[in-house]
């Protein structure tokens, strides 16, 4: 391992760096690693071959025939980012994309206890959760999943203790302190509030995913009926 | 005239594999491609293909297909039993068929072995390549693995014309130098608690599959305090609450919560395509120089067995 002034670097495989910038879910640290993979996306050294940006840390991929130790000092030299440009980049990645979502009912099978368990009426979840600007923090476990961070603190929800095997595609849910969003049909855990028609992941469009990692979200709320409508 | 394959039996697990996705790991794709990359070049250029052209990857035991005109094909990877109309087709060499029925069946001494056909299997790329992405659904066909009554598409190939199995007396052998039982090398990460991996004899469990390979063993002390999710990549090594390990493999995620241990050297990842559920292994730590020094050598085996190739290949 060695350090950088702004993260511990390690191998996370033969062709590919680890950069940990903390070990926390903060917005900061976040910020940093978005800004870090747009600067390297930006500056495209001949020897990238991918990022995945995570909640404090990021993947950077490389050439497998290329020399580690060199790409190694490359790296350093362009993780020499200053405060100032981090939130330049923050606010100009500041791509607003708003999620329609109908909660409750079918829609959302866990609204109505998920309520009860935060002492809430559904009306007043529904609001709360659909004022929230959250970024998405990561996209991992499926193509196209978002994590969003900037859930209100008080609407952390425990994962289900025995996860569902089939959660509808584009279901809206918290699990712990986030919100995300299901892209497909799958097995999983969190709790279920609503359901956005919009595809989150397509990989026939050019942009397969809807969200790209750095994104802000905003939920609006609609009624059922409105839902084959939104998802155009 | 396009031409196809048919496919009578699909066996246990059959998918079309390239050598994967790069590109779209940001957006949680995986990268799933050959679990053994150098079989599946190496079965490429045997038929005169390029290296990147789409084969079928079969598990445990291989699928019948029907072929409706003569064809260039090649086995790599762990020895399978192939028998066309009756008569047996050997490994490692190109082999000429005419129209007819192409049986594989048991994978012997490992878990898979590779199809190559001239041509390549011509599925539309989805994201950059022609994978199966079995976990996102898509890529290959439709995203699944083999069906009776599936046909798959093959790409254009010189013209091959024969009323015979033909062969040739040359052959090579694609597998690894290493002995099977030698260890499998990784490089440790660097947090304090790293748990002794490599002083341990690990089974591999029946739950395995080309996301990940489920090791059974004598628990390893876990961490107290869960991390958040950071980046995985094929061959990390990933220690969930029960203290059993997980290797990822091609289909891996692009990002875990459990803790690291380390990851599998590339020179060795090939090896891991060939675990059979019961399988014995053993973990031997090795630095950063090493691991480089060790990828360096595996890719110039393959690139000279990549060369003698292209030099028999015209006389075919």
């Amino acid at each position: 391992m060695s350090r950088s002034f702004v993260c511990d670097i390690e191998a996370l495989a033969d062709d590919a760096w680890l950069l940990r910038f903390g070990d926390q879910l903060d917005p900061q640290l976040n910020a940093r690693v978005h800004a870090i993979a747009r600067r390297l996306g930006e500056h495209k050294p001949h020897w990238l071959r991918g990022l995945v940006p995570a909640f404090a840390s990021l993947g950077v991929f490389f050439d497998p025939a290329a020399d580690p130790a060199r790409i190694h000092e490359e790296l350093l030299a362009l993780l020499a980012i200053d405060e100032a440009s981090v939130a330049d980049a923050s606010a100009q990645a500041s791509r607003t994309v708003e999620i329609p979502v109908v909660y409750g009912g079918e829609f959302g099978p866990d609204l109505e206890t998920a309520a009860t368990e935060l002492q809430l009426s559904p009306q007043q979840l529904i609001a709360r959760h659909s004022s929230g600007v959250y970024t998405v923090a990561m996209i991992g476990f499926a193509p196209g999943f978002p994590y969003l961070a900037g859930l209100d603190p008080a609407l952390a929800l425990p994962r289900l203790a025995t996860p569902r095997a089939r959660v509808a595609a584009g279901s809206v849910a918290i699990g712990g302190a986030q919100t995300g969003i299901y892209p497909r049909e799958s097995p999983g855990g969190w709790r279920l509030l609503g359901r956005t028609p919009k595809v989150l992941f397509d990989p026939a469009r050019a942009t397969p995913s809807l969200l790209l990692p750095g994104d802000r979200v905003r939920f609006v709320a609609i009624e059922a009926d409105r839902f084959a409508d939104a998802g155009q | 005239m396009s031409r196809h394959l048919r496919v009578l039996r699909p066996g246990l697990l059959t998918t079309v594999q390239d050598l994967g996705r790069t590109d779209w790991r940001h957006l949680g794709v995986a990268h799933a491609g050959a679990l053994d990359s150098d079989a599946a070049r190496l079965g490429n250029r045997l038929v005169g293909n390029n290296d990147n052209a789409a084969v079928l990857e079969v598990t445990l035991h291989g699928p019948t297909l029907q072929l409706e005109s003569p064809l260039r094909i090649a086995l790599t990877g762990a020895a399978v039993t192939a028998r066309f109309d009756g008569e047996p087709v050997p490994g490692g060499r190109p082999v000429l068929l005419p129209a007819g029925t192409l049986e594989l069946g048991a994978v012997r001494g490992g878990a898979r072995a590779w199809l190559a056909i001239a041509g390549g299997i011509e599925v539309p790329e989805v994201l950059g390549s022609r994978s199966t992405d079995l976990r996102g659904g898509f890529g290959g066909l439709d995203g699944r693995a083999l069906r009776n009554g599936d046909r798959l598409p093959l790409g254009d190939a010189p013209p091959s014309d024969t009323a015979r199995l033909q062969s040739v007396r040359w052959w090579i052998d694609p597998g690894h130098d290493e002995d099977p039982r030698a260890p499998i090398r990784y490089l440790p990460s660097t947090h304090a608690w790293s748990a002794p991996l490599a002083r341990r004899t690990w089974k591999v469990s029946a739950s395995s599959n080309r996301q990940g390979l489920r090791l059974q063993g004598d628990a390893l002390p876990t961490p107290k305090a869960d991390g958040i999710s950071e980046p995985v990549a094929p061959g990390t090594i990933q220690l969930p609450p029960d203290g059993q390990p997980i290797i990822l493999l091609a289909d891996a995620q692009t990002v875990g919560g459990y803790p690291r241990l380390g990851h599998v050297i590339a020179a060795d990842l090939p090896r891991l395509a060939q675990c059979i559920p019961g399988h014995t292994l053993h973990f031997a730590a090795v630095d950063a120089g090493a691991a480089h020094r060790l990828a360096c050598a595996a890719r110039a085996r393959v690139a000279r067995i990549g060369v003698m190739i292209d030099a028999r290949v015209p006389a075919v």
